[in-house]
């Protein structure tokens, strides 16, 4: 076992870097989603209004954010705008903010969707009590949508974490970037260290992510068999 | 009118939490910028206590991470006597080839000492101090199939780094080599032995050493294309610290400063054919 590449995760303090660089990928992807999601539903409750130009913002930001690719959106923001605009974050925190907001984007739709996906009649059943738009959506929109949004919210969830990889790019000392330079620091003595230090990573991103889609699928299973008795 | 002004609210505190999501970064960066126009100056270095140097994390020898989780190397080295003689603490921000340029134009670092090659195309968008180290463009292939020469490259697939001299060197000297481009270090090499290309090129320095502890793969092209030079980088127009940086590096130099450098950081990875006049440059 002397030349294993197994070795190259425990010499040093090698399995602790790898443990911080996880946290930090794993923070970022939380506090992101935190942020995003809390944004997102207000702006997907909005996207569901009659208001013409408002929908029409809210629908570029959509767009931008989904269409343009991450990698493009970080390096957007971390290397042009703080030349054009004097906008300069560390790389940490300005990939949280470039995670929120795609995060908000993606998830205004998810609530758009279950919003409008609710049962006409419940919407015409409130009204015809007296319920205001407030009330509407408090009381009858949004707890009937969020059993509709929570298993697609929870796969954005993923997306996210999984994405956190792009960025290596930014200088962000995620679990990634560690993984590479112990790589790079031990590819003489250890060739097939390569393939440990992926495999722990491909561990940890499972080990975080599993659990995650199993819930979504538990919570759709149970929707469905609770939706037709 | 209840509903309209309800909908309204809704709407000006969405809208205003992202402007504020935005702003609160603007609102940063204004206050720091607005301390200086410079903010890589060696004044505002000094006073800010830190100096930011851009480095490798992944190209042993000249810049990566021990096992400790120390960086070290020969850039590293240099970059700790550099903070030292300014007084100053140094803060590494580590960087991939392709986003050298990027992070001093951005302001995200004060110097970058990422074996960074002085060429015409970087000169226009950021400014070279004084070389402390040369090197030209290698061309390192397997043993059982090794390229020679560059005639035996045409119309096969050699791999590079984004970013890189070599691909500078290919892209606009070898036309009809076809080029495989890839992000860091780490992939290039993966892609070598996994046999994506007939050959690889990089600086003939860093290939002399993969090479003596791969020993399946022979750097069958020395130096291909002019010799270059290693230099430090600072952005384009910092006159206060490239003027610091040159004086420095003078001086060192005179104190053969790089030679052991070059004794302590790369000596262990070359092999026996490569001396330290190869690497450092001579006194003046």
């Amino acid at each position: 076992m002397d030349h294993s590449g197994i070795s190259v995760l425990f010499e040093g303090t090698n399995f602790q870097r790898l443990l911080g660089g996880l946290w930090v990928t794993v923070r970022i992807a939380a506090v992101a989603l935190i942020i995003g999601l809390i944004l997102g539903i207000m702006l997907g409750v909005l996207r569901t209004f009659k208001n013409r130009p408002l929908r029409v913002i809210l629908r570029l930001y959509l767009e931008f954010f989904r269409i343009v690719p991450t990698v493009v959106l970080l390096f957007l923001f971390y290397y042009i705008l703080p030349r054009q605009m004097n906008f300069n974050l560390p790389g940490d925190q300005l990939a949280t903010l470039v995670f929120a907001l795609w995060v908000a984007a993606e998830m205004s739709d998810i609530v758009r969707g279950a919003l409008i996906s609710v049962p006409q009649h419940q919407k015409e059943s409130g009204k015809a009590i007296g319920l205001n738009r407030y009330q509407l959506y408090r009381y009858v929109l949004i707890p009937q949508a969020i059993s509709l949004e929570i298993p697609a919210t929870i796969n954005l969830a993923t997306r996210v974490i999984k994405t956190t990889s792009l960025l290596m790019l930014i200088s962000v000392m995620d679990v990634i970037n560690i993984g590479q330079q112990i790589i790079e620091a031990n590819n003489h003595s250890h060739p097939t260290g390569v393939f440990w230090v992926y495999g722990l990573i491909f561990l940890f991103y499972f080990l975080i992510d599993y659990p995650l889609s199993w819930w979504a699928k538990r919570l759709e299973k149970k929707r469905l068999e609770r939706a037709n008795g | 009118m209840k509903k309209r002004s309800l909908t309204r609210l809704i709407a000006v505190v969405s809208v205003f939490a992202t402007l504020l999501l935005v702003l609160a970064g603007c609102g940063n960066s204004k206050k720091s910028s607005s301390q200086s126009n410079n903010p890589s100056s060696v004044q505002q270095i000094k006073k800010n206590g830190t100096i930011r140097i851009a480095v490798f994390g992944d190209l042993p020898p000249y810049g990566w991470v021990n096992k400790d989780g120390k960086r070290v190397g020969y850039d590293v080295t240099l970059a700790h006597r550099v903070a030292k003689d300014l007084g100053v603490k140094v803060k590494f921000v580590q960087v991939n080839a392709n986003n050298r340029v990027d992070a001093l134009n951005s302001n995200k670092v004060d110097l970058v000492l990422a074996n960074f090659t002085v060429t015409p195309e970087r000169k226009q968008v950021i400014d070279f101090a004084k070389p402390y180290m040369k090197v030209s463009v290698g061309v390192v292939s397997p043993k059982s199939k090794p390229i020679t020469s560059a005639s035996q490259l045409k119309g096969k697939n050699v791999i590079v780094t984004k970013g890189t001299t070599a691909e500078n060197y290919f892209t606009s000297k070898q036309q009809n080599v076809k080029l495989l481009k890839f992000d860091s270090k780490t992939q290039q090499f993966n892609a070598l032995k996994n046999g994506r290309g007939v050959a690889l090129a990089d600086d003939n320095s860093y290939l002399y050493a993969w090479s003596k502890n791969n020993p399946k793969y022979t750097v069958g092209i020395k130096s291909i294309g002019p010799k270059s030079y290693i230099s430090p980088a600072v952005k384009k127009g910092n006159k206060s610290l490239l003027n610091w940086t040159n004086k420095e590096i003078n001086k060192l130099t005179k104190e053969s400063f790089f030679v052991k450098d070059y004794n302590s950081q790369l000596k262990p990875y070359f092999g026996k054919e490569v001396k330290p006049s190869d690497i450092v440059l001579p006194v003046k």
